[in-house]
């Protein structure tokens, strides 16, 4: 049985902190031989190199690496010993872009985006701009891990926060050993508090979705059966219920590319996800309709090119700067672990896309 | 040349069989595909019998192709094991119920 690492990689110094080697590594070995193909070239056979945004909907602004969790396949390689919080300075520019973009939903996330300082403030004041959709993604531990955030199912409730939430599987044994003991116990009794104020219960307006990502070296399943599969289980062993569960891909990068090293799955991996590759699902991967806000205000075209450091490839690159039109009008910065978005039916922040 | 017969990257190969003979390579990985569609059964439980056959023939591609298809369907290492009995139960019965053979043919010759 694998142990559960405590500290983050950037804390145990390893060389895959640098999102430089993690480039590298993504760019050498079986891609650099020609035994499998790039990504740019494998979506310019459809043509769709260079990839570009469509409209932009999505605004996932991350609040800090900080998190109360060091789950082993993490790509932001957030836990304890994170000290990137975002400012509220920062979180004032965020503001201003909030009230003016046209996108309709708003995603804070983590690390634990609640242990930001002024998440609270944040909230109130982003609720206010009358954005469609307020997600915060929650990893549910964190709700039961302090008296201080015992009220969060409450304090969503009053701002009308779509709540998501990570849930690796109905069971104890693979949550645990994917996201540390007694994770399953405590996410099982947040996700009990959430149904108790009307989250997740059939025809309510207070979303509650999970998200489902693989516990290993493996792909998801059909997002719909495995959905039919969690709502089935957490229904009849713990009276839970919640809306939608959005399949999501590892990406081979951070905690995960490291565990695919150390168990000697990399290659076999990035083969599967090559082999799983649906070239209907290019149109629709995250970046597509999504910018990503960093805790310090940099623009990403995602999540996880924010974890490697891959910035916008735009004259503006920072929150302080922003501007939608000039942001739309780029070209989407890729590399071979964007072959995670395209697997299957696809894999983004909110499921399958294709 | 590889010193074992068995080499697990040839599994990821298993499509190239077309090469030699496309028409017969395609209409056999056509309906393999099409036998673990959703059908009178469902994929999940096609892929628990595909595991427990994997082992009753020994097959080592086989095993490691439905050990991972079965954890991305969600299946738990219970189920599978508890299918690969139903396998190792089969094989050990189709054994011992050929001792009713030795026993007919012993009180034949010695009843
Ligand atoms: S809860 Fe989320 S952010 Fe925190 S360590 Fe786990 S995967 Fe990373
Ligand atoms: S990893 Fe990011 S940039 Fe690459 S396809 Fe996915 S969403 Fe787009």
């Amino acid at each position: 049985m694998t142990k559960l690492k405590t500290q983050s990689l950037h804390k145990r110094e390893s060389e895959l902190a640098n999102s430089n080697r993690q480039i590298e590594i993504l760019s050498n070995g079986i891609f650099k031989s020609g035994e499998l193909p790039k990504f740019k070239d494998k979506i310019s056979e459809i043509g769709h190199f260079p990839l570009r945004p469509k409209k932009l909907e999505i605004l996932q602004i991350n609040v800090g690496y900080m998190c109360n969790q060091v789950c082993e396949h993490c790509h932001v390689d957030a836990g304890p010993d994170r000290k990137e919080i975002m400012t509220k300075k920062t979180m004032q520019q965020c503001l201003e872009v909030i009230k003016n973009t046209g996108a309709h939903t708003l995603d804070l996330t983590g690390g634990a985006p609640e242990m930001n300082p002024n998440f609270r403030w944040f909230v109130e004041e982003a609720s206010k701009a009358g954005i469609k959709d307020f997600i915060v993604r929650s990893n549910l531990t964190i709700i039961r891990a302090n008296k201080k955030y015992y009220d969060l199912p409450y304090f969503f409730k009053k701002h009308n926060i779509h709540v998501v939430s990570s849930m690796p599987h109905w069971t104890r044994g693979k949550t645990d050993k994917q996201r540390g003991e007694g994770v399953f116990d405590q996410s099982i009794k947040a996700l009990q508090d959430l149904n108790a104020i009307g989250y997740g219960m059939p025809n309510s307006r207070l979303k509650l979705d999970l998200v489902y990502n693989p516990s290993g070296a493996f792909l998801p399943g059909d997002q719909t059966s495995m959905e039919k599969d969690f709502k089935k289980a957490l229904l009849e062993d713990f009276n839970i219920q919640f809306h939608n569960l959005f399949a999501i891909t590892n990406l081979p990068i951070s905690r995960f590319l490291d565990y695919l090293i150390a168990s000697e799955n990399y290659e076999d991996y990035m083969y599967s996800l090559v082999e799983a590759y649906n070239p209907s699902a290019v149109t629709n991967v995250m970046c597509t309709n999504t910018i990503s806000v960093s805790w310090d205000g940099w623009l990403y075209d995602c999540d996880f090119n924010q974890m490697l450091d891959l910035k916008v490839a735009s004259k503006v690159k920072h929150i302080s700067d922003y501007n939608e039109d000039l942001l739309n009008d780029r070209n989407i910065v890729i590399s071979q672990h964007c072959y995670g978005c395209t697997a299957g039916a696809g894999s983004s922040c909110q499921g399958t896309v294709a | 040349m590889s010193k074992t017969y068995y080499d697990p990257a040839d599994l990821r190969k298993f499509g190239n069989i077309t090469e030699w003979s496309e028409e017969l390579g395609t209409k056999f990985f056509d309906y393999y595909n099409s036998v673990f569609q959703d059908g009178a059964l469902t994929a999940r439980e096609k892929s628990l019998i595909a595991l427990a056959v994997s082992h009753t023939e020994k097959c080592p591609y086989c095993i490691d192709a439905y050990s991972k298809d079965g954890l991305q369907r969600g299946i738990t290492k219970e189920e599978m094991m508890e299918a690969v009995h139903v396998g190792a139960a089969i094989k050990s019965g189709a054994v011992l119920v050929h001792g009713v053979q030795m026993m007919n043919k012993v009180n034949k010759l010695d009843g």
